[in-house]
């Protein structure tokens, strides 16, 4: 059959064959998921489950319902002292995920650069290029993952049109304080560059307040938001995020959606206004057990020897694995079939991320605890090991 | 309330090195925190939760919760009474509570015998009771915050992006 030749060009994940692995073996620990380990909390989804006994079943305007969006306009207002309107600054989407692919088809014309910091989320690039539009990727590493001035400045040429700016970060946990933030609007002002923001983790931020983009200083204007309920609200089933930002691109964006999702569930959206009306209680708690967590799997990988950059929020740590001389893929495997404790391998977020392992603490203190003394399992084999070696050699 | 004492209500068991770890303090200082809030009476008692129904001892207690009126007591009110029904080890729990009686009891015993046996001799006769209702408990879904059912299995998918 003939595939569409920009398909047949989008690279298959290098690493599904280990996720199929992961997923064909039993009794395993896993840090290797990308979600919360709490149920979404009961008001929410009871909320769901009394929508549906009401008859809620049909569809809901394009843009979502309004109740909805404009719980959304009052939160953004009460919490950040933003305006949107509900009626055509405000998109509800299928998570993030939608929000994301509409954003880059409503502004990507084709040969359009699009500046990715990497690592980074792994749908931004093959998302981009089925636009039409050349990621650039802007290796962070150097920099302890974080974007500065400097390299966003120098990745910048005619082509380019916006940054996709994920913090806190998949796969790294890092975020950025408000003066940060500010040296990257500067660039992204200067040069007229419109900035997706992608704040899905931004209630999950332990050290300092969250600053979404489009609070600072004249950024509102090149500033599109993607949000949702999935990761703060454990809702990441019921698919349902939503974006915020210019009218002109929220209607280019809708134009796309009613063509190609019409809408969002209802029932996710009926629950999603229950959370937003009852659910912030929940995230402050969950938020707190993510911070607790954090600290205990930090100390533990720093215990291990293993160096990572304490995360600032979501609930990933990226550590790097280097000393055990191993790449990401054949340490995760070992850790996997030897330890039965599964973790992400850096090189799922680009090939430059070959030395580290993506480690979620969404998972309780024992799992937590479990996993990290048999991390210090398998390092303790691969010492011994090494030791042989030498011996061997000699 | 203080984080600690929200991990250790959630587990009592969580040892204090992992709490100090949890919340960047030295474990000393959370060794010292502890006994404070233990001499204090902050934190009274570390308990179990227990579901009894599966703890195959062939021995099933019986609760019952029991409403009772009272008549209040010059100058002492209600807590000298309560003090005289809390006392009895079948009581494990005494509230005072608003509406249509004064004081609430959880009563456990052997068998509904006792607990009959408990509010004809002892709670019934006492001059300030005006009148008892026994409601015996039959089936516990929620305790204290925790759902008695066994352990929910995991839902999510083992790794994910």
């Amino acid at each position: 059959m003939q595939i569409s030749k920009r398909v047949e060009k989008m690279q298959p994940s290098g690493i599904r064959a280990f996720f199929d692995l992961v997923l064909g073996m039993k009794d395993i620990i896993s840090l290797g998921v990308g979600e919360p380990d709490f149920v979404t909390p009961w008001p929410i989804r009871e909320a769901g489950i009394y929508s549906l006994e009401q008859g809620f079943t049909s569809y809901t305007s394009n843009k979502g319902l309004y109740k909805l969006r404009l719980s959304i306009a009052h939160y953004l207002k009460h919490n950040f002292s933003l305006d949107y309107s509900p009626e055509d600054e405000i998109l509800i989407t299928v998570g993030v995920s939608e929000g994301f692919d509409l954003a880059i088809r409503a502004i990507v014309n084709p040969g359009d650069k699009i500046l990715i910091p990497s690592p980074g989320y792994v749908s931004y690039g093959p998302i981009t290029e089925l636009a039409g539009g050349v990621p650039v990727y802007i290796n962070t590493k150097s920099d302890g993952f974080k974007l500065t001035q400097k390299t966003l400045e120098k990745h910048i040429d005619k082509k380019t049109k916006s940054l996709i700016f994920n913090y806190p970060n998949n796969p790294t946990g890092v975020s950025y304080t408000k003066r940060e933030l500010e040296k990257i609007r500067d660039v992204l002002v200067k040069h007229n560059l419109i900035c997706i923001s992608d704040e899905i983790y931004g209630d999950l931020t332990y050290d300092f307040n969250h600053v979404p983009f489009a609070t600072l200083a004249g950024a509102k204007n090149n500033t599109l938001c993607l949000d949702g309920f999935s990761k703060s609200y454990a809702m990441t089933g019921w698919r349902v995020g939503y974006a915020y930002g210019p009218k002109d691109i929220i209607a280019a964006m809708t134009k796309v959606h009613q063509y190609t999702i019409m809408c969002v569930s209802i029932t996710a959206q009926m629950a999603a206004c229950e959370a937003l009306h009852a659910g912030r209680k929940f995230v402050d708690e969950m938020k707190r057990e993510y911070k607790r967590r954090r600290e205990l799997i930090c100390d533990g990988l720093n215990s291990l020897g293993l160096e990572c950059i304490k995360p600032d929020g979501a609930f990933y740590v990226f550590a790097s694995i280097k000393k055990t001389g191993l790449s990401s893929m054949g340490f995760a495997t070992r850790l996997l079939k030897e330890q039965k404790v599964a973790v992400v391998p850096g090189t799922a977020f680009g090939k430059e991320f070959d030395g580290y392992i993506r480690i979620s603490y969404a998972s309780g203190y024992e799992n937590i605890k479990e996993a990290l003394s048999r991390i210090g399992n398998l390092l303790k084999c691969l010492k011994n090991q090494k030791r042989k070696s030498i011996t061997g050699f000699i | 309330m203080d984080e600690l004492l929200e991990i250790l209500e959630k587990d009592a068991r969580t040892s204090v090195e992992d709490i100090a770890k949890m919340l960047r303090k030295k474990t000393e200082d959370v060794k010292k925190a502890i006994k404070k809030y233990e001499k204090e009476g902050v934190i009274l008692k570390y308990k179990t939760v227990i579901n009894k129904e599966l703890a195959k001892d062939g021995e099933h207690e019986v609760r019952a919760l029991i409403e009772v009126n009272i008549l209040p007591q010059k100058d002492l009110g209600f807590d000298k009474i309560a003090e005289r029904l809390y006392l009895f080890p079948e009581v494990t729990s005494c509230y005072l509570v608003s509406g249509t009686y004064d004081l609430l009891l959880i009563v456990e015993g052997k068998d509904m015998h006792t607990v009959a046996r408990f509010v004809a001799e002892k709670l019934s006769p006492l001059e300030n009771v005006r009148g008892t209702v026994t409601h015996f408990l039959l089936k516990k879904y929620k305790e204290d915050g925790v759902i008695l059912k066994h352990r929910e299995e995991n839902k999510r998918i083992a790794i994910s992006y």
